[in-house]
């Protein structure tokens, strides 16, 4: 077992990063599903790891209650503007919850008493192990994954191919639409709470623009068909960077070129290139 | 001191309406959220920048080499990524991510060209004298600014108002297949609307970069925000809305610098654009949009 200690001391952090970015892809995938575009997960993300880590920091509270409010608080934040912003459709809501998200920022960058402002928050005890990790993905993943056989899957799909037809069977669109915008907003939550008790420091521009544009890329890489595109696209846009090292600055264009070559030649993602060769009912699922 | 914080918001405006021009231009005719445009604000000011600094190239020739160079970003832009999805005839969210993978590629690529730290014009270059008049102090530098953007406006304004493919263009954003019918070539005139818009961005790059004197890789982010909040202010797609949400956002801007604080300054551009998508999504001036189902 000695190449899997050595395995660990070098790569722990990737891996631990592997999980929670499996985690913002699915927090995104919930949205998108619906045919929703929000790219508010960078906050939920920061607002989460920002409770959390004050809570161990300064608070000394217990890792587990910690990770409750991490994702209990951008959840109830996300139950408070989903109502009125989930009104919005399109490229609106895209650019509301983009307006949200850089309030968010801003606000945690102002508030330099509580938050450190700029500076960060330092000195966060590294209490996140591969098995936290791995128990929030598997249970997202569970719970996900029962959603989309369920009920409540099929309607998101409903939502997504026709939103007012939907609502003309009787369906309640609006409070489906809360539904995964708030479970969305925990998962992600979720995810900054524990990317924060592994990387020691966390800082309000982690939580920015580029952050939602990553999240982003991995649910549209990965493809809304199913939680396991999801997966897939949170792995791949975690991976890619490392494998590709060498293009040192260049490095982000890799999120850049996915995004174009998906959208421009497979918008259903990879998980829908993957389908033909499983699926025994073929392209008439479509 | 209220009259010197009016000039400062005037020339802040300007620049502001300059770049929502474009983005406004390219959402009402090619019906596309480009999130590419501070990309290609970004690139205006580098393309001024380097011709300023390797050639010892005046002023309006740097200007002039970053207009091209962002007219041609536009060309590409719409030959790569819009055409093929206008083929395509894809849902309107999906031009919107690509421009946003366009965005990361363009920023990528002059950080790895220029590096990421903040550079400056040569100092010869820049005009230093200042003109007072009744108290008021303008530099002149602000002034050429301030002009050169309400040329470009006006110019642009009086083009899609007085000539035939103005009018031809209108008709576009109006109902593509309408003007199709009319004999208008639509695909020429969207790919020229993409490289007028780009090109509007990217000397509102330069005149950004000028006004600040700092040029940076990311220095388009922010204003791509900026460009959003002033485009759902004047309500989307809608020129005179653009020109009138810049100017609101400078005076905005410029007042709660002056009474609030600086550290707010941005937290009032996106405060604003919230609130206003909330509570009015067609924008300030418009009229509410019919709900397609």
């Amino acid at each position: 077992m000695e190449w899997l200690e050595s395995f660990w001391a070098t790569y722990s952090t990737l891996v631990l990063s592997v999980g929670t970015n499996v985690l913002l892809a699915l927090s995104i995938y919930l949205t998108l599903a619906c045919g929703l575009l929000t790219v508010a997960n960078a906050a939920f993300m920061g607002i989460g790891a920002y409770t959390a880590g004050l809570l161990t920091v300064h608070a000394h509270m217990p890792f587990f209650f910690a990770l409750l409010c991490g994702s209990l608080l951008p959840a109830s934040i996300a139950l408070l503007i989903g109502r009125p912003t989930l009104q919005l459709s399109g490229v609106y809501l895209a650019m509301a919850t983009l307006a949200f998200g850089e309030v968010v920022r801003i606000l945690i960058l102002n508030a330099e008493d509580t938050t450190g402002g700029a500076l960060g928050l330092n000195g966060i005890p590294q209490l996140t192990g591969w098995f936290e990790v791995a128990l929030a993905v598997f249970l997202a993943l569970y719970v996900l994954l029962a959603l989309a056989r369920s009920r409540i899957g099929r309607t998101m799909k409903a939502i997504c191919q026709d939103e007012t037809a939907t609502e003309l069977m009787g369906l309640n669109v609006r409070a489906y639409k809360l539904f995964v915008f708030v479970l969305g907003g925990a998962l992600a939550g979720l995810a900054g709470a524990l990317n924060a008790h592994f990387t020691f420091f966390i800082s309000p521009n982690e939580y920015g623009f580029e952050r939602a544009v990553e999240i982003l890329a991995m649910g549209v890489l990965g493809g809304t068909g199913s939680p396991w595109g999801a997966v897939i696209g949170g792995v791949l846009i975690t991976l890619l960077p490392e494998l590709l090292r060498g293009l040192g600055h260049y490095r982000p264009l890799i999120n850049g070129v996915v995004l174009i070559l998906i959208i421009l030649y497979s918008p259903r993602g990879i998980w829908d290139l993957l389908r033909p060769a499983r699926s025994v009912r073929g392209p008439a699922a479509n | 001191m209220l009259a010197q914080q009016f000039v400062n918001a005037i020339s802040l405006g300007g620049v502001y309406a300059l770049f929502a021009l474009g983005f406004t231009l390219v959402f009402g005719v090619l019906n596309v959220v480009n999130l590419a445009h501070g990309a290609v604000f970004t690139l205006g000011a580098y393309a001024a920048l380097q011709t300023a600094l390797y050639f010892h190239a005046p002023l309006p020739a740097a200007i002039l080499v970053a207009a091209v160079c962002s007219a041609g970003a536009g060309w590409i832009l719409d030959k790569l990524v819009f055409a093929p999805l206008r083929a395509r005839q894809a849902p309107h969210l999906a031009p919107m991510v690509a421009t946003l993978g366009v965005a990361i590629v363009l920023t990528s690529v002059v950080e790895g060209f220029f590096g990421a730290e903040n550079l400056r014009f040569p100092t010869g270059i820049l005009p230093t004298d200042t003109l007072s008049l009744a108290g008021l102090h303008f530099t002149w530098l602000e002034l050429q600014i301030v002009s050169l953007a309400f040329l470009l406006m006006a110019v642009l304004l009086w083009g899609l108002k007085k000539t035939r493919a103005g009018r031809a263009l209108r008709g576009v954003a109006e109902s593509p297949k309408a003007a199709a019918l009319l004999g208008v070539n639509v695909e020429a005139l969207l790919r020229v609307t993409s490289i007028i818009a780009s090109l509007l961005g990217g000397v509102a790059g330069v005149l950004i970069a000028l006004y600040t004197n700092a040029v940076f890789p990311h220095m388009g982010q922010p204003m791509l925000h900026k460009g959003i909040a002033v485009v759902i202010l004047g309500g989307m797609g809608d020129i005179r809305g653009a020109l009138l949400g810049g100017f609101f956002l400078g005076f905005a801007e410029v007042f709660s610098v002056a009474y609030i604080g600086s550290t707010m300054r941005d937290a009032v551009a996106f405060g604003l654009l919230f609130i206003v998508l909330l509570l009015r999504p067609e924008g300030l001036f418009g009229q509410a949009a019919q709900r397609r189902a």
